[in-house]
């Protein structure tokens, strides 16, 4: 049962170190032994790869690193390295995402297994270097999976939990790991570092399909027949949603060895009583835990329910813990221009719109957001909810400190408004809606 | 002298372009991977990014290029190879990792990743087979193609001159750059033996005259790509470790008078039918050009 996970235990069965997020990674990708790191430098994922990098200078990591000129060639040479049959490693932000975007497909199309964090970050303009979703979520149509860590010590696990999945004969596809940039890149958290004993015994040799070598004659991308190119795309999104049973059969296993418990593909909090919901993922997720024992307080009966892996979809644990509650709240880090969050987009199609629905973006840009912002969004969607009954609003955008709504129907509103923002950027914090 | 050194009946027989492949009669890129098989052998993998050698392998499950080929996009040929060598060696399998690029791939929108792989030194050999045009998406212009040409981007001939890509590979102070042409097996097998043997970045520019593209007889592919080179349209040279020589026949061709005239090589092409006399004179003076810098380079190393 979804809504009866219990909380991870923190467990050490390691080492406590105190580090930041990037460094989590880097400590992964030490324990997974990666032989090769192909990357290119974007803040806030520059610390990834400066650890990685100190960890082979130091003799601590035998890999070899390569010092590309583009995120381009980083995906491309990570590739090439993991088709040529070494456990390969990446990492990237943003517009370093964006630029390499046509490899992740190039990648999940070949059914190589390759492991990428991305350190998520606001895409331009204007220059924006803080946290937002919508670099990961962009990743959503590739092939590739996608998990989202909620602090330092899951981006240390998803990652090393990354490779045995993508590497599993039943999966071969390739893996990210998103951690929000700054909020987990840069701050310090104490981290169990599992011993390599450990690791070891949880991730087996790399396997992949097959590998590119001399005297073996394997083509791989030319032209295939339409039919047989769609029936290569009907296995990928098989592979992909049922990677879900690998994903909780490595969690089991990860638990047993660590004590921290990964056989869901989400978390949910206070879920099992709850009428409302909180719903989203990331590192804000961990506020919204705080919320919700603050509204309980108050005596609405919240739960958060957190997406730890967005690909694949949770479609039965969402439904499972979503489907019977009065509420669901769906905070988006980031929004699809002209609809609405992608996480509102995804859960409200998979609940059927059953409970009544509020999407609500924000944080867009790295705009603070903590437990008390997210306790006054779940009250007043609650307030909205008795007043009318029953809603369904796709966005609700809570911006310092109130809603601005602008659901898809408001079309011409919307666009005189954003005429008027561009040139009164005073009158942004109004809020006519309240 | 490099011809010397090689005797047909020491080339491998095995052949590397299958029958069935999906090339257009005439087409200088199958003479060419030839080549490439003959020369390397089984120990060759070859990355191939998007453009004609992508097409030409024929539609799967049927395979036209007899050597492992990962396929990869436009812009990542160089990276991709770099990583796949670095992986190889690292698993101690021996192997001549070939990235098989267009001049589109190579010039154009692969430049930057081939820079990048160039400055680091991977240890590949990178073969830009050039047919002076984007001729799998229908003859459009590159910064390859020749001054006059016309192209179906460039109706009234091609105001740009080509690149001179070889030169802007050198200044990577790289071991190894050579030039070749489809016109010149021996010579080419040649080159690939001697970039084989050295470690390090190596890069081949192959001249490959396009039938389609150029519009000449598809009989005539071999002729022509012989009368670049004869004509000094075409310049076959090496650079080894930063020092330049010519090879034959070019090396015989540094006195204008002994070259064929210009005209020889494009009057069979359509893409210079209606080349006008202006043009004519730029192409020339390009290909001056050309010969200028190798004097002046033999010149300052002694050689002139």
């Amino acid at each position: 049962m979804a809504n009866s996970i219990p909380k991870p235990q923190w467990q050490v069965t390691g080492q406590l170190i105190p580090m930041r997020g990037n460094d989590a990674v880097a400590y992964a990708v030490k324990l997974a032994r990666v032989e090769f790191v192909a990357a290119y430098p974007i803040t806030p994922q520059t610390i990834i790869v400066e650890k990685i990098d100190e960890m082979i200078s130091h003799g601590e990591l035998e890999a070899d690193m390569m010092h590309v000129e583009s995120e381009h060639s980083a995906l491309a040479a990570t590739y090439g390295a993991a088709i040529g049959g070494v456990r390969a490693f990446t990492a990237t932000s943003s517009h370093g995402l964006a630029y390499m975007y046509e490899v992740l497909w190039w990648v999940a199309g070949s059914r190589i297994p390759v492991v990428m964090a991305i350190v998520a970050r606001a895409i331009g303009p204007p220059w924006n270097i803080h946290v937002e979703h919508s670099d990961v979520m962009v990743t959503r149509e590739t092939g590739w999976l996608v998990s989202v860590a909620e602090n330092n010590q899951e981006a240390l696990d998803l990652t090393i939990l990354m490779f045995r999945v993508t590497e599993d004969p039943r999966v071969y596809l390739p893996g990210i790991i998103g951690l929000d940039g700054f909020i987990l890149s840069h701050t310090v958290e104490p981290v169990d570092v599992p011993p390599q004993e450990v690791i070891d015994e949880f991730l087996p040799p790399r396997r992949q399909p097959y590998v590119f070598e001399p005297g073996r004659l394997v083509a791989m991308g030319n032209l295939m027949p339409d039919e047989i190119f769609e029936e290569h795309r009907i296995d990928m999104h098989y592979s992909l949603a049922s990677a879900s049973r690998v994903i909780k059969e490595a969690g089991r296993e990860y638990a047993k060895l660590t004590g921290r418990d990964y056989s869901n593909l989400t978390e949910c909090y206070r879920c099992s009583d709850a009428d409302y919901l909180i719903a989203g993922t990331g590192s804000w997720m961990g506020d919204a835990k705080i919320a919700v024992d603050l509204l309980r307080e108050k005596g609405l009966k919240f739960g958060a329910l957190r997406l730890r892996w967005i690909r694949p979809f949770p479609w039965d644990e969402v439904r499972e813990v979503g489907l019977n509650k009065k509420l669901v709240v769906i905070l988006d880090r980031s929004i699809s221009f002209g609809y609405a969050g992608q996480l509102f987009i995804e859960l409200s199609s998979a609940l059927e719109a059953k409970p009544s629905i509020v999407g609500v973006p924000a944080g867009i840009g790295g705009l603070d957001i903590s437990y008390s912002d997210i306790a006054y969004i779940g009250e007043e969607a609650v307030r909205l909810l008795e007043e009318k009954g029953r809603i369904y609003i796709p966005v609700l955008w809570y911006h310092l400190g109130g809603f601005k709504s602008l659901p898809p129907s408001r079309q011409i509103e919307t666009t005189r408004r954003a005429q008027f923002l561009s040139i009164d950027i005073e009158s942004i914090g109004e809020d006519e809606n309240r | 002298m490099i011809e010397m050194a090689l005797n047909i009946k020491s080339l491998p027989k095995k052949k590397y372009v299958m029958p069935g492949h999906a090339a257009c009669p005439g087409c200088p890129e199958t003479i060419g991977f030839r080549h490439l098989g003959m020369a390397l052998g089984d120990k060759a993998v070859t990355v191939i990014p998007a453009g004609c050698s992508a097409v030409i392998q024929g539609l799967w499950p049927k395979q036209g290029w007899g050597l492992p080929a990962l396929n990869i996009v436009f812009a990542a040929g160089a990276a991709t190879a770099s990583g796949l060598a670095r992986a190889l060696e690292r698993r101690g399998v021996d192997a001549h990792v070939v990235v098989w690029a267009g001049d589109g791939g190579t010039a154009d929108i692969g430049l930057q990743s081939l820079s990048g792989a160039a400055e680091r030194g991977e240890n590949i050999i990178y073969v830009c087979v050039d047919n002076e045009a984007y001729m799998n998406t229908g003859i459009q212009r590159s910064s390859l193609t020749p001054h006059g040409a016309w192209t179906t981007t460039t109706h009234r001939g091609n105001p740009g001159t080509k690149k001179p890509i070889p030169q802007i590979v050198a200044a990577h102070r790289v071991p190894y750059v050579a030039t070749a042409s489809i016109g010149y097996p021996w010579d080419f097998i040649a080159k690939l033996r001697k970039a084989a043997k050295i470690r390090g970045f190596k890069y081949i520019h192959l001249h490959a005259p396009c039938p389609v593209g150029w519009r000449f007889d598809a009989g005539l592919t071999g002729k022509i790509a012989k009368l670049a080179v004869e004509t000094g349209a075409w310049i076959l040279y090496e650079y080894e470790n930063g020092k330049l020589k010519l090879n034959p026949p070019s090396n015989r061709l540094l006195d204008p008078s002994k070259r064929k005239p210009i005209e020889e090589y494009i009057k069979l092409q359509g893409r210079f039918r209606n080349i006008s006399p202006e043009s004519l004179e730029v192409l020339k003076r390009d290909i001056d050009r050309n010969w200028e810098e190798i004097r002046t380079a033999l010149r300052a190393q002694g050689d002139l």
